[in-house]
């Protein structure tokens, strides 16, 4: 067996030279640790961003927009099936994954802790949360870890077509009567500050050190700081707020000629932490639904498995 | 009753007639005919595949444990199985 320092080094080597970890490769601990971490709450945040579309499921107001959202919601449950998949590569079961999440030792993205008020909120969630989640994304399929890259890269396939239904939908409403444009704006100025806090605290300039950046960064699971990744997001999206002619609540934002980007009014990072610590408008209704939804299943998994031992068992005295 | 965690299966899909089976991520399933339906809602919802296999991720015998190199060093030394390794003359064709 080689030493620590001669395996640590064979780590490094493989990352340094942007190549991929694979499961049963030697890494080091908080190295695993990390990316289970990160992974778990990346896959609960998928099911229970279930929660705030499905609410919408059976007030669609079209069968197409109906049938739309029904299958952006079963690719949320398949991206989360993608990622725990992947953080089970490390050696920690589904069952362990999701004990963590219903009893709140692992996080999910604190975004999925608004409420979805109106129609409108379902094409906002599409265009500004997918579209942030995208940005964060796409650097991700280039991440250390080979399992997550993978889950990553099938991920954001997928991905686009939520935003671009998203924005197509909200289209359809400033296009549309003077309420269901009001809706529009309304759905816009509740979610566009949520959406900037979805990148996480700012991690450069004075506050590079102390969060998880560096050395996330250090890994290869992490390719750009939380604060480039919420600029690019910023610049993506302004324009498409003028073709859909809604207004960013933002009155400071406007182009800067001289770094080449919006300037714009960061999100409030002490709400970000209070609703990250369970003090959000949905935390304890979102949690209560995924438990009452995990037991409230215990008997078809049961009956499955019932099931799967009976014919096992069958199958053996046939064979006998 | 059984709280045991459903076995783990691989997931391969042939994306289309002529190409061979790839490995495309793992899922829980109680049996195989059920691990059969669930790869196909998890891994082929847009198409991506024209047949499924799955494999109980037990029964799966890797190389060596540890992906080091000394499993596959044989073939290292050995660059003459490779057509580079031989020079021939520009004017001989189709070589």
């Amino acid at each position: 067996m080689a030493g620590t320092d001669e395996r640590e080094a064979a780590f490094y080597a493989i990352v340094d030279s942007d190549g991929r970890i694979e499961p049963r490769d030697d890494m080091p601990e908080a190295y695993r640790k990390t990316l289970i971490r990160q992974i778990a709450q990346h896959a609960h945040s998928e099911i229970i961003g279930m929660q705030p579309e499905g609410n919408w499921i059976s007030r669609a107001p079209s069968l197409r927009r109906k049938a739309i959202l029904l299958a952006k919601v079963q690719d949320e449950a398949g991206h989360g099936l993608y990622l725990y998949a992947a953080a089970e590569t490390l050696g920690v079961s589904r069952d362990q994954l999701l004990e963590l999440l219903h009893t709140r030792r692992q996080k999910y993205s604190s975004i999925f802790n608004y409420p979805t008020l109106t129609w409108a909120d379902v094409g906002a969630i599409g265009w500004l949360v997918d579209g942030a989640a995208i940005t964060n994304q796409v650097p991700l399929t280039r991440c250390s870890y080979g399992p997550y890259a993978r889950a990553m890269v099938r991920i954001c396939k997928e991905e686009s077509f939520h935003q671009r239904q998203g924005f197509e939908s909200l289209l359809t409403l400033t296009r549309g009567s003077a309420a269901q444009k009001a809706m529009a704006q309304d759905a816009l100025d509740r979610w566009w500050y949520p959406s900037l806090a979805m990148f996480g605290p700012p991690d450069t300039g004075e506050q590079v050190s102390g969060g998880h950046t560096e050395q996330s960064m250090r890994w290869g699971i992490k390719r750009f700081s939380n604060d480039e990744l919420r600029q690019r997001f910023v610049d993506m999206t302004v324009p498409q707020s003028e073709v859909l002619g809604l207004t960013i609540p933002d009155p400071d934002l406007r182009w800067n000629d001289e770094r080449g980007h919006y300037d714009f009014t960061a999100p409030d990072y002490d709400e970000l932490f209070r609703v990250i610590k369970g003090d959000g408008p949905c935390n304890a209704q979102r949690l209560a639904h995924r438990v009452a939804a995990h037991t409230e299943g215990a008997w078809v998994r049961e009956a499955a498995a019932a099931y799967a031992a009976k014919q096992r068992a069958k199958t053996q005295t046939e064979a006998a | 009753m059984t709280s045991a965690e459903w076995p783990l299966w691989e997931v391969f899909v042939r994306a289309r007639r002529g190409l061979s089976h790839l490995h495309v991520g793992s899922l829980h399933a109680p049996d195989a005919a059920m691990a059969v339906r669930n790869a196909r809602d998890v891994y082929t919802r847009r198409g991506e595949g024209v047949s499924i296999w799955v494999v109980p991720s037990d029964q799966i015998t890797a190389s060596s444990p540890d992906e080091k190199d000394a499993f596959f060093d044989p073939a290292g030394d050995k660059v003459y199985r490779h057509p580079t390794f031989y020079e021939v003359p520009a004017e001989a064709k189709h070589l």
